[in-house]
């Protein structure tokens, strides 16, 4: 992706190009030197480190969304909690990047816990024995703090977390990210360049609304060459506990998620019903999974995640 | 400003990575001159920003023609601000107001769509950017998706370009003589937020609406708001707990889909108003799909009435 600073005039041919600095349009402009220097171009340092720490990380996947509030923290943790329950020969991890609301800490159930720092960089707090998770929210003072930085700054604790936590040999990791294709995921993607991510799974419901949002956040996957594992469509419809009428809350007008998935030429993953019992456990910090077992959502859980499995696999 | 200190147990040889945690002034005058931004990536950034801006006397001028200036934040994505921005335009025009809507989110901008303009385009003109105009009530509407193409084209912008364009929304659009602007805000507390605070701080806008539903991993999100409003020095409003409860339509049996009460409970913890309370109807979601106005005099839901009620509340705390 050509990388167009903000003071750049118009017809700037990106930093990273071969003409950086000496096209025509590069007259006048405050960075014309830097870029004919070829410094612009030249690869960030921490790109490689990156790449030596997620060595040890066979799989990697990113949550994304594009819309907010649409369960991508839900459907991260639950994926991690899918992939390590009961199974002590895998090792799983999620990293929570999301620097202004940092939901893992909680619904996993680990709030207020502490990160600690060795020679061999920032251990993970462990939710189980094969369950980790890094997020700001530990290295908050106060829980209720903001968190009021700009681009720049939230780039930069990305690259710490991605350079520094040792994770140590970790079969799967999860990335939960916050909505927007911003700072956060450019940056994710371009320092995980060197270190092959397997896909994302892109978290929508069925709504018009928040469909318009994730149709732009498929464009920008494949704008930055990220492969799509699927689509999951959350929220997708709720049943009365009473009288077992299913109701629309998010009515997907325009065919939900299965239909974008069709126009758009990529894969569907499946829908997840909306239980109440969801939102009390992300509260709580409880495993949904295991809390609800007989949930028709934990069953829809359940199928995703081994979708999820076989395209890991067959990579 | 102590933001975030060191959580992170040190051993006695290793690398003292706390500088990056230690508190980031970006937000004061000491932005860009702190020991801790000799380092810092964004430390241009915020020795420009920080300065005084050419820009701000033509935003004064067009912001001092705005009678009242609300933002509609919540920290939280998917609590239903651009909903509660929609309504409350519609519901303040629908009262006579003369309303415009300003749309923040640039990765994501609803309004468009919410407001029955999708696929109009944005005219400029000698006096500026002209908004487009919802066809129900009137209010003039400006969302990057009515500069856009193409509705499936992403913009991914970093923060500086955001503030660019956002500054651009303010500076060069004509908004004219308006007795509301309300202006929605996408999740987080970052560039935008701190952007629009910063070139509205000489035009003293009357505050922020909090919106949140009642769970607690959202209130532990607004939480993080109310701080950023204490520290930028924003007025809150109150609060608006959306997405209460669901009534079945068939048997009438209400469910805490999303928990309840929290936003009352959170309203009462802080000492601020509490707006009002809107139940989780699909009426409102079908509006925004239709783009129409849910709070019409014709829409008789659980959700509109809950929404005109808010607005009557909001009018009478601003408007006294």
């Amino acid at each position: 992706m050509a990388d167009v600073p903000d003071n750049a005039p118009e017809h700037c041919p990106g930093t990273s190009s071969e003409a950086a600095g000496k096209a025509p349009s590069c007259e006048g402009c405050p960075n014309q030197n830097v870029c004919a220097s070829g410094a612009a171009a030249a690869p960030d340092p921490d790109v490689e480190l990156v790449r030596e720490r997620m060595a040890s990380v066979r799989h990697k996947l990113l949550v994304l969304s594009g819309k907010g509030g649409v369960g991508k923290s839900t459907v991260a943790a639950h994926l991690a909690r899918a992939l390590a329950d009961g199974r002590d020969d895998r090792q799983v991890a999620l990293l929570d990047v999301d620097v202004c609301g940092p939901s893992a800490p909680r619904i996993l159930g680990v709030e207020g816990e502490q990160v600690h720092q060795s020679g061999s960089g920032w251990s993970p707090v462990y939710v189980t024995d094969n369950l980790s998770v890094m997020s700001v929210g530990f290295l908050l003072a106060r829980a209720d703090d903001a968190v009021i930085w700009r681009g720049p700054k939230k780039n930069g604790i990305i690259k710490q977390f991605l350079r520094d936590v040792d994770w140590g040999e970790v079969d799967f990791l999860v990335v939960d990210t916050p909505p927007g294709t911003s700072d956060e995921h450019i940056s994710l993607v371009q320092y995980l360049r060197g270190s092959e991510v397997d896909g994302a799974v892109v978290v929508t419901t069925p709504q018009e609304v928040a469909l318009l949002d994730v149709r732009k956040e498929i464009n920008f996957c494949r704008k930055v060459a990220l492969p799509i594992i699927g689509v999951v469509e959350n929220m997708s419809r709720f049943v009365c506990p009473k009288c077992e009428t299913e109701s629309q809350i998010f009515p997907p007008t325009t065919g939900g998620a299965a239909k974008m998935c069709a126009d758009m030429g990529v894969p569907f993953l499946g829908a997840l019903p909306l239980d109440p019992r969801i939102g009390r456990c992300c509260d709580e910090g409880k495993s949904f999974l295991t809390e609800a077992p007989d949930s028709p959502a934990t069953a829809a859980y359940m199928q995703i995640v081994d979708k999820i499995l076989s395209y890991c696999k067959s990579k | 400003m102590d933001i975030i200190t060191s959580k992170v147990a040190t051993s006695a040889d290793s690398d003292n990575v706390t500088s990056i945690l230690e508190g980031c002034p970006a937000d004061s005058a000491a932005a860009g001159r702190a020991n801790v931004c000799e380092s810092c990536p964004g430390r241009e950034l915020c020795l420009s920003q920080g300065s005084l801006d050419p820009d701000q006397p033509a935003i004064d001028l067009r912001m001092n023609a705005i009678k009242h200036k609300i933002l509609v934040v919540s920290g939280k994505g998917g609590v239903g601000k651009s909903s509660m921005a929609a309504a409350l335009s519609n519901g303040l025009s629908t009262k006579g107001k003369k309303v415009g809507l300003l749309d923040l989110d640039i990765c994501g901008p609803s309004q468009a769509q919410l407001m029955g303009v999708d696929g109009e385009a944005v005219m400029n003109t000698e006096w500026g950017w002209k908004p487009v105009v919802s066809p129900h009530t009137g209010v003039k509407v400006i969302s990057v998706a009515s500069l856009l193409a193409s509705g499936e084209d992403s913009l991914a912008f970093r923060g500086p370009r955001k503030t660019a364009l956002i500054k651009r929304f303010v500076k060069d659009v004509f908004w004219g003589r308006l007795d509301y602007l309300i202006i929605d805000t996408p999740p987080g507390t970052s560039d935008e937020h701190l952007t629009v605070v910063k070139i509205l701080q000489n035009t003293k806008p009357d505050g922020a609406i909090i919106v949140t539903t009642p769970q607690s991993v959202a209130l532990a999100t607004v939480r993080k708001e109310i701080d950023f409003c204490s520290k930028m020095r924003v007025n809150i409003i109150g609060i608006v707990e959306n997405m209460s409860a669901f009534a079945c339509p068939c048997c009438g049996e209400v469910s805490e889909i999303f928990s309840s009460g929290g936003g009352e409970r959170l309203a009462e913890e802080f000492g601020l108003a509490f707006l009002g309370r809107i139940p989780i109807d699909p009426s409102i979601a079908e509006h925004g799909e239709e783009g129409s106005n849910l709070v019409a005099a014709s829409a008789n839901t659980t959700g509109s009435q809950a929404l005109l009620k808010t607005c009557d509340n909001v009018i009478r705390i601003i408007e006294g």
